[in-house]
């Protein structure tokens, strides 16, 4: 069965690793680029098919070069067969209309695979668009929220089971056949229950742990000129988007009185919860 | 206990053999059955093989044994253990006074060699290897799948159920799950019941640069030492001590009889501490005590325990899982007798399925193991004989109080250089009679009478309890706790309060906890559980009323160095 799975570089937001300047703007520059964390889910959802009913999993992204690394970071911590880059001056700047029309003749490319996964909103840009505009590019049923899957491939279907939030929290199964679009939930949990599955799993990790050493051989880059695009259609030209201004977040009240008391000093103590006594009720 | 489970076995997944825990026993077992050609599954409950094994840390290999770990895995020595033992004493201790006899004979004797080891980096080692050999058949090893009972059709065992998978069919079962074998009690083989049939050791592993080893024990890199203790440190308890050295670290511990501990009330952590604060370990441990693991383990006493015919159906036990365990005097063999059992059950189920009856194993299993005379080192038979007379209360008495008494302290005077003969002696050491005389009263009047006082100074000042528990990784399984406390009396339960080795009174940070309930007037004492701190060693399924299982896979304690 051939898996395609979507993925891209973001910010590395973990504490520590990110960057901003002083009006609050992200540094790019000073802020490493990493996988989007929801992206592994869906990589684990890819794998749990590639393991149930083999095939292939090609995990594509579109940037500028160095996202090599997010297709080899990929390709290391989950699992990947082959690694695509769309890359392009011509394709920057693209919201994600243009990043979507781009991706599904990407996809096209590909041939025609059966299952498409995506993870649930990047962590930079969160809109969750790419996915679903991607997908009605593709021409695909889409079922979004996936926490379970099972493919069915001798009858051309996909079963999933989805969370529905609302006020109260519920799991729907729907059907769909094959080839569909999968959006994989943060709850999404692989599943195996036969020992045969999970040594076929651990076979397949330690071999893409050890090709992610030579990623490169895995991998292919295609600008516009390769996937027949029009630069008026793709890039900054192809965004219908417009951005009319960017308010920047608000600093959290950064001007908060503090005071040291040493817990040893019974007296200051005391005086601290004095202070705090009329907050314990919860007035 | 999980209870066997009757499902429709037919549909279930088939491997020709599952082996059941990848410590040594389960290791050569699926080294032999691989290199045999048979598709072998290794199922592991910890994270990683060794992350819920602890020994005290010598494995030996005997030159009479037909299986040897470094047979089966050729790099064992140079990759997975920690130094050889050179030289090997017991320290005969009373007060500050020391009495030490050389161990040598006995340590050589039938001996190929013996290493110090950490379970962690041994086990996940040979679990690599395990897996290389096994997924050659199309098998493998899983870590973090806990099998928690036995499959059977028509009642008869025919494969392992699982917490994390599905049932699984298997032409041989070979249990080598460890001292709590949760397969043995559910076959009925072994059971839980005799505190008399087991020892309870605890270790802690101390940080020492090898520098500083080197220096501390005149040793060169290639070179170590093993020192037992005995005599009057323990409180009076049957028992004794030990350190081993490793690379960059010591093993520090101490094994008791688990009746002594229990009937003495005895807390666990403290007599440890008693041995690690002793000024006659201060020449050699570091001027800066550091603790990397504080850890805990049954030990059951092969002499009373070993199954002789430890099988049922296709359900093979090998190790600790079947009182594989022989401690002879001080010194105790565990882990080279799981490597010749694993083989000898690999090799039985080799020769029965040639003879198209695989089913038979258990039978050839059993065969082997008496005629390899591992059976006969396990339980020597002068022991069976010699124990009616020599642990009887009236024998043991007087022969305490002969070894007292005037007379017996000349003899032991006039015997000193015969002492180091009897510790010498594989066959005396055979008979030796578990009492009080052997563990406590020879010792410390050997350290009376023959011994010099310690020179050294000790400053150690051991961790407390409730910091030994916070230095341990858990994964506790939240709301799902792997022991239940059956009956909450003092009665029932109370020892498991001291004999838990996370445990300890007026203490509440440990596993178990003696509380008063008031009710109308009157007062009970009750015990309370929390199973979170729990070291999963299985003393409160001896000493106190519960049902007793362990984690899921990958959940509960995991060990560093083990």
């Amino acid at each position: 069965m051939h898996t395609v799975v979507l993925t891209k570089g973001v910010p590395d937001f973990r504490e520590g690793m990110v960057s901003f300047d002083e009006d609050g703007h992200l540094e790019r520059g000073n802020t490493p680029t990493t996988m989007n964390p929801n992206d592994e889910h869906a990589l684990r959802a890819a794998l749990q098919t590639r393991v149930r009913h083999g095939g292939q999993v090609d995990v594509m992204s579109m940037g500028p070069p160095g996202y090599k690394d997010v297709l080899r970071e990929a390709m290391e911590s989950v699992y990947a067969d082959d690694l695509y880059l769309i890359s392009d001056k011509q394709f920057a700047a693209a919201d994600t209309w243009a990043t979507a029309i781009t991706l599904a003749t990407a996809i096209q490319h590909l041939g025609e695979p059966s299952l498409v996964f995506a993870g649930f909103k990047t962590a930079d840009g969160e809109t969750g668009h790419t996915g679903p505009q991607t997908c009605w590019g593709l021409d695909m049923p889409i079922i979004t929220h996936v926490i379970a899957l099972d493919v069915d491939p001798e009858a051309k279907r996909v079963r999933a089971k989805r969370l529905v939030e609302g006020d109260v929290s519920e799991i729907e199964t729907v059907e769909a056949p094959l080839p569909a679009f999968i959006v994989a939930d943060p709850e999404f949990e692989p599943s195996y229950r036969t020992a045969r599955h999970r040594l076929e799993r651990k076979r397949l990790r330690a071999e893409a742990r050890e090709r992610a050493g030579s990623f490169e051989d895995q991998l292919t880059m295609w600008d516009h000129e390769e996937l027949n695009l029009d630069p008026d259609y793709v890039g900054l030209d192809g965004s219908p988007t417009i951005v009319s201004s960017v308010d920047p977040i608000p600093k959290a009240p950064s001007e908060r009185e503090a005071t040291v008391v040493d817990p040893e000093d019974a007296d200051a103590m005391a005086g601290l919860v004095d202070e705090l006594a009329p907050y314990a009720g919860g007035d | 206990m999980t209870d066997a489970v009757d499902v429709d076995a037919a549909d279930a997944e088939h491997f020709e053999a599952v082996v059941v825990g990848a410590g040594p026993g389960g290791a050569a077992a699926a080294a032999v059955l691989a290199n045999n050609g048979v598709e072998t599954l290794v199922l592991e409950r910890g994270v990683e093989a060794g992350s819920k094994n602890v020994s005290g840390g010598l494995i030996y290999a005997e030159r009479s044994a037909p299986y040897t770990i470094d047979d089966l895995f050729p790099d064992f020595r140079e990759e997975a253990s920690e130094r050889p033992v050179t030289r090997n004493y017991m320290d005969n201790i009373a007060g500050d006074r020391v009495h030490t006899v050389d161990l040598k004979d006995v340590h050589e004797h039938d001996t190929l060699w013996c290493d110090s080891v950490l379970r962690r980096p041994m086990d996940s080692w040979l679990a690599d290897r395990v897996h290389e050999l096994t997924a050659e058949t199309g098998g493998g090893v899983l870590t973090g799948v806990r099998v928690n009972g036995l499959l059977r059709e028509d009642g008869e065992i025919v494969g392992v159920t699982c917490d994390e998978l599905d049932p699984i069919r298997a032409d041989v079962v070979v249990a080598a799950d460890g001292v709590n074998s949760e397969l043995a009690r559910a076959a009925g083989l072994m059971d839980w019941e005799e505190p008399n049939e087991w020892f309870q050791g605890v270790k802690a592993v101390v940080d020492v640069e090898p520098d500083v080893i080197a220096d501390r024990f005149d040793v060169a890199e290639d070179e170590g030492v093993a020192r037992l203790f005995g005599g009057d440190l323990f409180d009076g308890v049957r028992g004794g001590g030990f350190l081993y050295t490793n690379r960059d670290s010591l093993s520090i511990g101490t094994v008791f009889h688990l009746d002594s501990l229990a009937a003495e009330r005895a807390e666990p952590h403290e007599l440890l501490d008693n041995l690690l604060t002793h000024p006659h370990l201060g020449q050699w441990l570091p001027d800066e005590y550091s603790e990397r693991e504080y850890s805990a383990k049954l030990v059951p006493d092969s002499k009373k325990v070993a199954h002789g015919s430890p099988f049922r159906d296709r359900l093979l036990l090998v190790g600790d899982a079947a009182g594989q365990m022989q401690a002879q005097g001080p010194i105790i063999k565990g882990m080279n007798h799981a490597v010749t059992a694993g083989g000898l059950a690999a090799e039985a189920y080799i020769e029965a399925r040639s003879r198209n009856a695989p089913y038979s194993a258990g039978d050839l299993y059993a065969d082997k193991l008496r005629d390899e005379g591992v059976m006969d080192k396990l339980r020597p038979t002068r022991y069976e004989l010699s124990r009616r007379v020599s642990e009887s209360d009236a024998v043991s008495g007087a022969l305490d109080g002969l070894v007292r008494s005037s007379v017996g302290r000349l003899g032991l005077r006039a015997a000193g250089g015969l002492t180091g003969r009897v510790f010498n002696s594989p066959f005396a050491l055979g008979m030796l009679p578990d009492t009080h005389t052997s563990y406590v009263t020879v010792p410390t009047v050997l350290a009376e009478e023959l011994g010099e006082p310690a020179t050294a100074e000790n400053d150690a000042t051991p961790p407390t309890l409730e910091e030994r528990i916070g230095e341990l990784t858990y994964d506790t399984d939240v709301g799902n706790p792997h022991i239940e406390l059956v009956d909450e009396s003092y009665e029932a339960s109370g020892t498991a309060v001291t004999a838990c080795p996370v445990s300890a009174r007026d203490f509440g940070g440990g596993c178990y906890r003696e509380e008063t309930v008031r009710t109308d007037g009157s007062e009970e004492r009750v015990v309370s559980l929390d199973t979170q701190p729990c070291v999963e060693c299985g003393t409160c399924a001896i000493v106190a009323d519960t049902e007793w299982t362990h984690p899921r896979g990958g959940k509960g304690v995991e060990f560093d160095q083990g």
